[in-house]
C-alpha cells in the first residue's frame, strides 16, 4: 500500500516535472545573469578607472606630492593634505584599535549573553549605519568645543576613531567568535585565567581577523570627507602639522574642493588626487590580505 | 605568547613607518622652507622700514566656498610676504562661516552674501565687533545650452516667470513666438549664497518652481543646461567663462537694455541687478590685537582685485579698495 503510493506519486511527479531541457536553460540562465552582474560592476569599476588615470596622469609627478595647494592647477599639489591624512591616521588607529578590539574582548569573553548586553550589541551594530556627518557633529560638539581642542589633528583623528569603531567591533567580535571553544576550553583545564587564556590563545588565534577588520576600517576612514568638513578641517592649508594641535586638511576634502572648480584643469589635478588615494587604499588592503595569509598559516 | 609579541611589533612598525614618512617629509619640507625664506629675507630686507620685526601666528579663515579661490590665492600670494604665518582657509559655507565667527573661533569669516540680522544679532551678544570687506564681484550669469536659438535676451520679469513656481510652464507662455516646449531649469542648492541672491533679487517673495533641478555642484549644473536646448540655469561667471562653447550666456534686460554678463558690465555695474558683491568680515579684535592679521587684511586690500580677476572673478571699482582700506585702518586704529 505504501509502497503502491510512493510509486504513484513518483510516476505523478515525473510527469508534472517540466520537460529536462527548460531546467537546463534556467541554469544557464541564471549562471548568466551573475556573470552579468559581476561583468556590470567590473565594467563600471574600470570605466572609472581609466577615466581618472587618463584624466589624472598629466598631473601625476614629484611635484604634485611635493607641492602645496595653488590657484594654479600646475602648481597645485597636495602635499599638505597627503600629509595630514597620514598624521590623522596615526592618531586614528592605535585609539580605534585599542579601544575597538578591547570592547569586543569584554563582549566576547567577560560578559554574560543578558538583556543589557544584547542592548549593547544592537547599538553597536546600529552605530555602523549612522551616517558619518552624524560623528562629523558629535565631532564637533565634544572634541572641538567641549574639549577645545580646536580644528586639530587630534580632534580630526578622534572623531574618526568614533566613526569607525563600530566597524573595528563588529570584526573583531566576529574574528573572537571564531576561535575554536576547545582551545579555550583546554587552557581553562590546564589552570590558566581568563586574561591568560585571552592574551596567549584566543587573541593570538584571532588576530588575522581582527587586524583585517582594523585596516579595512581605516581605509574607510582615509575616504571620509563629511565628518572633517563638519568639524572644520580646512581646505587651503600651505604648511604641515606639527604637532597634534596644529589645523590641517586630507586628501579628500582637497580632491572634493578641486572636483568643484570651475576650471577644467582643476578636474585633472582632483584626478590626479584621487589617483594617489586609489594608489594608498589599494598598498593598505594589499597590506591587509598580506598579514591575513601571513598569521593564518601560522595557525 | 610569540603571537602577541607578533603584533605589537607589527603595530610598532606600523606606526614607525608612518612617523618616518612625516619625518622624511618634514625635512624636505625645511629644505623647501629654507630655500623659500631666502628670498623671503630678501624681500622683508627691502621693506624692512615699515615692518616691525618678522610676524608669525596663525590667522583663522572660514566660510563661503564661492569666495574661497580668492581667499587661497591671497593665502597663497601671502606665504611669500610673511613665510611665518600660517593662513589656512577653511570651506564651511557662508553660513556655517558666520557660525563660526559668531562663536569667536574665526578671524575672517568669507560670504558670498551679506551678512543677515540674526547673525548681527549672535555678534553683538558675544560681543564682537567686526567690519565687511567687499573684495570682488560675482556676475550671476543666466546660462542656455549653445543649441538653444530662440533666446535672445530676458527681462527681469521674464526671468520671474520662469524661475517663481505655478507661473510658466513652457517657453511660450514666457514670450510669444518661443517654442511651446518644457522649460528645465537647473538652479544652485538652497543652501547656497547664489540662490540666496537669486531669490532676492528675482524670486522676491515667490518659492523657486518645484520641477528646478537643484545641485550644489554647479558643474552639475553646467552639464545640464549644456544638454538640452529648452534647459535654463544660473551660476557664478567664471563657471560661463570656463564653459563658453558649450553655453550661451543670456543677457539681461533691467529696463535700460539687455546687458551681457562681462568683466566690464559687472566691474561696472551695468550687468544689473546679477552683479553680486563676494565678502569678508573681519573681527576689529583680531585686527588690533593681532598684528598679523592687519598686514594680511591690508596686503589682502591691495591684492583682491587682481586676485579675483585670476580666479574667474571680477575686481571691483578701485573706489570701493580705497573705502576698505580707510575702514581697515580706522578700525585697527593707529
Amino acid at each position: 500500500m505504501l509502497t503502491e503510493t510512493t510509486e504513484r506519486n513518483y510516476a505523478e511527479s515525473v510527469k508534472s516535472r517540466p520537460s529536462f531541457s527548460w531546467r537546463i536553460v534556467k541554469n544557464k540562465g541564471f549562471k548568466g545573469l551573475f556573470v552579468g552582474a559581476t561583468a556590470f560592476s567590473l565594467l563600471m569599476l574600470l570605466v572609472l578607472l581609466t577615466r581618472i588615470i587618463t584624466q589624472g596622469y598629466v598631473y601625476i609627478d614629484w611635484d604634485f606630492l611635493t607641492s602645496f595647494p595653488s590657484r594654479k592647477a600646475e602648481e597645485a599639489g597636495i602635499f599638505s593634505a597627503f600629509i595630514g591624512t597620514i598624521w590623522m591616521m596615526t592618531v586614528t588607529a592605535p585609539v580605534s584599535f585599542l579601544i575597538g578590539v578591547g570592547t569586543a574582548i569584554y563582549l566576547e569573553e567577560y560578559t554574560k549573553k543578558n538583556w543589557f548586553t544584547s542592548l549593547i550589541q544592537m547599538n553597536i551594530s546600529n552605530l555602523a549605519g549612522v551616517p558619518s556627518i552624524v560623528f562629523g557633529l558629535l565631532g564637533l560638539t565634544i572634541f572641538v568645543r567641549e574639549m577645545a581642542l580646536g580644528r586639530s589633528v587630534l580632534a580630526g583623528g578622534l572623531t574618526m576613531a568614533l566613526l569607525i569603531l563600530p566597524i573595528i567591533v563588529v570584526a573583531s567580535q566576529e574574528a573572537i567568535r571564531a576561535v575554536p571553544g576547545e582551545l579555550k576550553s583546554a587552557s581553562f583545564a590546564m589552570g590558566a585565567t581568563k586574561w591568560q587564556t585571552t592574551y596567549r590563545i584566543v587573541l593570538p588565534a584571532a588576530l588575522p581577523g581582527i587586524l583585517t577588520g582594523n585596516i579595512l576600517a581605516l581605509s574607510r576612514a582615509i575616504g571620509e570627507t563629511a565628518p572633517l568638513i563638519m568639524i572644520g578641517a580646512l581646505t587651503y592649508v600651505a604648511f604641515l602639522p606639527e604637532g597634534l594641535l596644529s589645523s590641517f586638511t586630507v586628501m579628500p576634502i582637497q580632491i572634493f574642493n578641486w572636483t568643484g572648480r570651475p576650471q577644467e584643469e582643476f578636474h585633472q589635478v582632483a584626478a590626479s588626487g584621487i589617483i594617489i588615494l586609489l594608489v594608498m587604499l589599494l598598498i593598505m588592503n594589499a597590506v591587509a590580505v598580506w598579514i591575513r595569509n601571513k598569521f593564518q598559516k601560522r595557525l | 605568547m610569540k603571537k602577541v609579541w607578533m603584533v605589537s611589533a607589527l603595530a610598532a612598525v606600523m606606526t614607525f613607518t608612518a612617523a618616518c614618512g612625516e619625518s622624511e617629509t618634514d625635512s624636505e619640507t625645511n629644505a623647501q622652507g629654507n630655500g623659500g625664506e631666502q628670498t623671503e629675507s630678501d624681500a622683508e630686507e627691502n621693506n624692512a622700514s615699515d615692518d616691525e620685526g618678522i610676524l608669525s601666528g596663525e590667522i583663522a579663515i572660514d566660510g563661503s566656498s564661492t569666495v574661497f579661490p580668492i581667499m587661497e590665492a591671497v593665502s597663497e600670494e601671502y606665504r611669500m610676504e610673511a613665510p611665518d604665518v600660517q593662513a589656512p582657509v577653511g570651506v564651511s559655507g557662508s553660513g556655517g562661516g558666520f557660525e563660526k565667527f559668531i562663536n569667536g573661533e574665526t578671524d575672517l569669516s568669507n560670504a558670498s552674501r551679506p551678512i543677515k540680522e540674526e547673525e548681527k544679532k549672535g555678534l553683538e551678544e558675544n560681543g564682537i565687533d567686526y567690519i565687511e570687506l567687499p573684495l570682488a564681484y560675482d556676475g550671476i550669469s543666466v546660462v542656455v545650452s549653445e543649441e538653444n536659438d530662440f533666446v535672445d535676451y530676458l527681462t527681469v520679469e521674464e526671468l520671474q516667470k520662469i524661475w517663481t513656481d505655478g507661473q510658466a510652464e513652457t517657453w511660450s507662455d514666457v514670450r510669444e513666438g518661443w517654442p511651446d516646449e518644457p522649460i528645465e531649469r537647473f538652479s544652485p542648492g538652497t543652501d547656497s549664497g547664489t540662490f540666496d541672491y537669486w531669490s532676492e533679487v528675482i524670486l522676491e517673495e515667490g518659492d523657486i518652481s518645484k520641477d528646478a533641478q537643484l545641485s550644489e555642484d554647479d558643474n552639475v549644473l553646467v552639464n545640464g543646461v549644456m544638454n538640452s536646448p529648452h534647459a535654463i540655469g544660473y551660476f557664478g561667471y567664471a563657471y560661463y567663462a570656463e564653459n563658453r562653447d558649450t553655453l550661451k550666456a543670456v543677457p539681461v534686460d533691467n529696463g535700460d537694455g539687455p546687458v551681457k554678463p562681462t568683466p566690464e558690465t559687472i566691474n561696472d555695474g551695468t550687468y544689473e541687478p546679477l552683479s553680486r558683491p563676494l565678502f569678508t568680515y573681519v573681527k576689529t579684535k583680531s585686527l588690533q590685537e593681532k598684528p598679523q592679521v592687519r598686514d594680511y587684511v591690508e596686503f589682502m586690500n591691495t591684492v583682491a582685485g587682481d586676485l579675483a580677476l585670476e580666479v574667474g572673478y571680477i575686481n571691483l571699482p578701485d573706489e570701493q579698495y580705497e573705502k576698505n582700506k580707510k575702514m581697515i585702518e580706522e578700525a585697527a586704529g593707529k
